[in-house]
């Protein structure tokens, strides 16, 4: 990365992490919302663990995992709010005249989602930890949950981004949030795969990738290291964060074609 | 006493004022696809995630309910759409007040109770079109129906008492804020209560703190209601029906303090 580029990518990072930081309204609710569903599915559902072939005997250990992909979520949403009001207060036209980097924009942009992945990880962990979950992997699993809970983070702001640039409307960012939910609503998200017995609602959280992103969790959480579940986590986590900065690159061409 | 030749000018009734509002409401409500859509898509992604992700919970030892799980989720489900019927009118009336159309109602409703009460029958409008959706992809997708038709009635009228309760609870607080930015203050409160009662299993296979919180909460009492006409076996049916007419009261007070809250804010 050139020296140019690297002043650029820090501007842009440091001013999105201090927007997100100075944000209450982004930071609780990704916080207090999944670890209130934490809560409510941990005492609601913990009979679950006595249906035969259930994972572990902690239904908190198993669904520790869901408020990982749910704060995720809510990057969606921040990342692509803050872009859309860049948009909207006519902030990226200003940037547009400047000698910016389409590159250093996107990723400066990003760091208010890194900074927030990172905290979300570490609260949810710990409130699972403090609550009883177990963490089969032990400190290495912890930090390598942080990593992939960061990762996730990070991928699905690159949609936010996308979105906030091909709609350009903050309310169309938002209204992204129950689509996503969707997504996690439709994976194994309460139950192990092999315990879904609708079939049709099995064969879609089959081919959900939220449901091997859970996995990757739960690997770490349960079982221990499972290498095979780690890598198709973060491939996953890759893959959307890959296609999720070339959807935005091409948008940002597109919008700043327009202006 | 009018002067005589000259005509009474003509005073609109509280009904009258409320038919109008309901009218411009639910005129919004079925014409906008941003209203209308994700109240249908809501209660049947719940639906179906639940019934759906959920089926195997069914099979949980100490789990007997007689029509099956997707029948004992549906009820949760029509009971959550009841309410949330009643906040997302909640929203509209915020935003109506925010965008300054709520002033011109009260300057116009010679009955400005009628004001609330047309955004009550917009709500209740509302969540028939939602229950009509709901109960046909629940029928077509199987749900065994055990309770009678006087027992089906019932449920759909505890939902409704939910629906008017919900909807006086958000219309106290969009009267009160008069902006959409009290969205998470009518929405939070609904969504913690609701949540806070037995969803997934029935109250007795719940234990520690949840259990406790859900033998509290006055949901849980309309929800084993519900679930009792459903599988034809109905429980606490008179706490369940005077929980919802408290409720309802409760809230229409509620929302009478914020009608009167507008006012004196002009």
């Amino acid at each position: 990365m050139s020296g140019s580029l690297r002043t650029q990518v820090g501007q842009l990072a440091h001013r999105s992490i201090l927007r997100t930081l100075r944000q209450p309204a982004q930071i609780v609710p990704s916080l207090v919302f999944p670890l209130f569903l934490l809560a409510v599915n941990a005492g609601g559902l913990k009979d679950a663990t006595n249906l035969p072939g259930f994972p572990t005997d902690s239904y908190i250990t198993f669904i520790l995992a869901v408020p990982f992909i749910q704060g995720a979520l809510f990057s969606v949403m921040n990342s692509g709010t803050d872009l859309a009001r860049d948009i909207e207060t006519g902030f990226l036209n200003r940037l547009a005249l400047t000698p910016l980097r389409g590159a250093a924009l996107l990723s400066g942009l990003l760091a208010g989602a890194f900074v927030l992945g990172v905290v979300q990880a570490i609260v949810y962990l710990s409130v699972g930890l403090l609550a009883g979950a177990d963490l089969a992997a032990g400190v290495g699993g912890a930090l390598v949950i942080v990593l992939l809970s960061v990762s996730i983070t990070v991928a699905f702001g690159t949609i936010g981004l996308f979105a906030a640039l091909r709609f350009g409307s903050g309310e169309a960012v938002q209204g992204l949030f129950p689509v996503f939910f969707v997504f996690l609503f439709l994976s194994a998200m309460a139950l192990p795969l092999d315990l879904l017995t609708t079939d049709w609602f099995h064969t879609i959280a089959s081919i959900n990738p939220v449901t091997y992103l859970l996995q990757a969790f739960r690997s770490l959480l349960i079982e221990g290291w499972n290498v095979g579940d780690l890598a198709l986590g973060f491939g996953i986590a890759a893959a959307i964060g890959t296609l999720g900065m070339l959807a935005a690159s091409s948008a940002l061409k597109t919008r700043l074609v327009r202006t | 006493m009018s002067a005589p030749g000259t005509a009474e000018p003509r005073t609109a009734t509280m009904s009258t004022v409320g038919r109008a509002v309901a009218w411009r409401s639910i005129h919004n409500f079925l014409t906008n696809p941003a209203f209308l859509i994700p109240s249908l898509l809501f209660p049947l992604f719940f639906f179906v995630s639940f019934a759906g992700g959920l089926a195997a919970i069914g099979e949980v030892p100490g789990f007997d309910f007689p029509s099956g799980y997707t029948a004992f989720q549906f009820v949760f489900v029509l009971l959550q759409s009841a309410a949330f019927g009643g906040v997302f009118t909640g929203f509209a009336m915020a935003r109506d007040f925010e965008t300054g159309f709520g002033r011109r109602y009260m300057l116009a409703a010679s009955h400005r109770s009628g004001i609330v009460l047309g955004y009550g029958l917009a709500a209740l409008f509302r969540a028939f079109v939602t229950w009509t959706v709901l109960t046909a992809v629940a029928l077509i997708a199987g749900m065994d129906v055990g309770g009678s038709a006087g027992e089906i009635v019932a449920l759909y009228a505890l939902a409704i008492l939910v629906n008017v309760a919900a909807t006086m609870w958000a219309a106290g607080v969009a009267l009160r804020v008069r902006s959409i930015q009290g969205g998470p203050l009518m929405q939070f409160p609904t969504f913690l209560i609701l949540f806070l009662a037995p969803v997934y299993v029935p109250l007795d296979l719940l234990t520690g703190w949840i259990h406790t919180v859900a033998s509290i909460n006055p949901v849980t009492a309309l929800l084993e209601a519900g679930r009792g006409f459903i599988s034809g076996d109905p429980v606490l049916v008179g706490l369940a029906f005077a929980i919802g007419i408290a409720l309802s009261l409760l809230f229409a007070f509620w929302a009478r303090g914020g009608l009167r809250s507008a006012e004196a804010a002009g």
